[in-house]
């Protein structure tokens, strides 16, 4: 008997929805197994005395100490620098420019930063910041050239964060008196630093797991003591990983999936952290 | 009052700098590149970079030939493209329009979590899980090949891909939907007659910025492909793509030398192609608001 044409379609369908179905699992389950073998194999690696020593005898033993530190400090710069700057651009995009052919050029500047290859932002770093300012290769030159990295980012979200405040706000501060700078400050801005925050994060969490930019721009192979000041070397999580998996034979696997895990729960932990976040405001916001 | 007044057109001043100043941030990434870049070919000349087989960076006489490592990028770049585009474009369509409820937030949140693993991680999973495994299948003598490549850059590209593709998926109208489904069409025949073509460009926006984000990632694929500069014959051969080139040697240059030059110009290539993709990607998705 032959099938009528919706019942045909309707088979179609079924197929078809599976095999959506079985791509998204793909994906979902791609993901769940890289994070639960490190999780896995990096859990009996990680103790207190190995998030807290220093390496030892050439990394093969102790812990990773000085990465986590390096790690964190270029972070904490790295923010210091994109924060400003970012939101700065944002409430000049949403609140001053008008729509000509310089904003289109800034927009168009921010899309090709956000394209722009990691290993290229580390090549820029490193003959800008390292070599013609001098910096050498450091804190202050690493967290520089990932401030730049990460700026797109925060501007982006910046941005809707402040569109996503009512005009209506802009136009009662105005019409109170008030005066731009000020309708801005107090009127926008202290609605929107939510989204910001939530931005930020997410940069910073960027931050932290690139390795190409910092690899000439900062990053010390073996640097068994702390950095000493913004103008010192440091090493960092994601180098470490790269070093121990690739550049050292015969080292233990332990090493390899406790840096790994630690580097993964700094990273998806921001992550996690954005994303209540911003559930959380979503929810209380009253407009 | 006055000085009041002066403080706020000092900090609006300072906004209007900080807002022009991605322009000049691609302008000064551009001109460094191209101040430390341009040296090589005051001794090489330009056809012999881009069209020279052989990469031999620090033999005697050295040869600064990137078509191998062109090759490597695009072949490892292609097959990424191949396996993530259906994947990622069936995912978005599941997740957006299929998938409801708690279901669909789970999904969300998985590709959310996948993009956020950093590069480096999902490295070092390709070295110590997928290099053996592609070994082992396919009987070879090592697992560093470009196809490990591409299965690795094809979960980095996965993220991007979707989101953009959902974006599109969203910003199709209602009416489009209901049009089709009152006129007796299937969910499936809607999504695939309707849905898909309507939001094609954006489609294709994504795709792009996909491949940009392919083509520029560095640490992952340094770690799984094997660095080999020769131009590849097949899938299962190590290859060296452009910016595993760059991070692998800069170490060991010396600042000003001929070789420190050449890693700059493939930085130049580099930035050319990911800002021609880029001006595509912005283009394509232009033309869908319009």
């Amino acid at each position: 008997m032959a099938s009528r044409p919706w019942e045909r379609a309707l088979r179609v369908q079924r197929v078809a929805f599976t095999g959506l179905f079985l791509a998204t699992l793909i994906v979902v389950l791609a993901t769940a197994t890289v994070i639960s073998i490190i999780c896995l194999r990096g859990a009996g690696a990680l103790s207190w005395s190995f998030l807290t020593t220093m390496p030892a005898q050439g990394m093969r033993t102790g812990g990773i100490f000085p990465a986590i530190v390096g790690t964190l400090e270029l972070v904490g710069l790295t923010v210091s620098f994109a924060l400003p700057m970012g939101v700065a651009t944002a409430i000049y995009l949403t609140e001053y420019a008008s729509d000509n052919w310089l904003t289109r050029l800034v927009r168009l500047a921010i899309v090709n930063l956000s394209g722009v290859p990691s290993v290229v932002y580390g090549l820029f770093g490193l003959g800008l910041f390292v070599i013609f300012c001098r910096f050498g290769t450091s804190l202050l030159a690493g967290s520089l050239t990932l401030a730049i990295m990460i700026l797109p980012v925060i501007i982006t979200a910046s941005e809707e964060a402040l569109r996503s405040v009512p005009k209506s706000f802009r136009e009662v501060s105005l019409s109170l008196g008030a005066s731009r700078w000020q309708t801005i400050r107090h009127a926008v801005l202290p609605f929107a630093i939510p989204g910001i925050m939530t931005g930020t994060i997410l940069g910073i969490s960027r931050a932290a797991g690139e390795t190409a930019p910092i690899l000439f721009t900062v990053a010390a192979f073996y640097l068994p003591r702390l950095p000493a000041s913004v103008f010192d070397q440091a090493m960092a999580l994601p180098y470490h990983l790269y070093v121990i998996s690739t550049q050292i034979p015969n080292i233990s696997s332990d090493q390899r999936y406790g840096t790994a895990l630690t580097l993964l729960l700094l990273v998806l932990s921001l992550n996690v952290l954005a994303v209540t976040l911003r559930a959380h405001f979503r929810r209380k916001r009253q407009w | 009052m006055l000085w009041q007044h002066r403080r706020e057109k000092l900090i609006e001043f300072s906004i209007r700098v900080c807002g022009v100043s991605a322009v000049a941030l691609v302008a000064l990434i551009f001109l460094f590149l191209l101040k430390e870049g341009l040296a090589l070919f005051r001794t090489v000349a330009l056809t012999d970079f881009l069209g020279g087989h052989r990469w031999y960076p620090i033999s005697e006489p050295p040869r600064f030939g990137i078509l191998p490592l062109l090759w490597g990028s695009g072949l490892v770049t292609l097959g990424a493209v191949v396996l993530s585009v259906p994947v990622g474009i069936a995912s978005a369509l599941f997740v957006s329009e299929i998938a409801t409820g708690w279901v669909k937030g789970l999904l969300k949140t998985g590709i959310e979590l996948l993009a956020a693993i950093p590069s480096v991680v999902l490295g070092f999973i390709g070295v110590s899980v997928l290099v053996p495994a592609i070994k082992q299948l396919f009987q070879l003598p090592t697992g560093l090949t470009a196809l490990t490549g591409s299965i690795t850059l094809a979960f980095m590209a996965m993220p991007t891909i979707v989101s953009i593709t959902e974006d599109a998926l969203a910003a199709v109208p209602r009416g489009h939907r209901e049009a089709a489904l009152a006129l007796g069409a299937t969910r499936w025949q809607m999504m695939s007659r309707v849905l898909l073509p309507a939001a094609g460009s954006g489609i294709l926006a994504a795709v792009m910025l996909g491949i940009g984000r392919v083509i520029g990632e560095t640490m992952a694929v340094m770690m799984v492909t094997g660095n080999a500069a020769v131009i590849p014959r097949s899938l299962l051969q190590p290859i060296r793509t452009l910016t595993a080139t760059i991070a692998a040697e800069m170490g060991e240059t010396v600042r000003g030398s001929e070789h420190y030059a050449a890693l700059f110009a493939i930085g130049i290539v580099l930035f050319v192609i990911s800002f021609l993709i880029n001006m595509l990607a912005d283009l394509f998705l232009h033309r869908e608001r319009a």
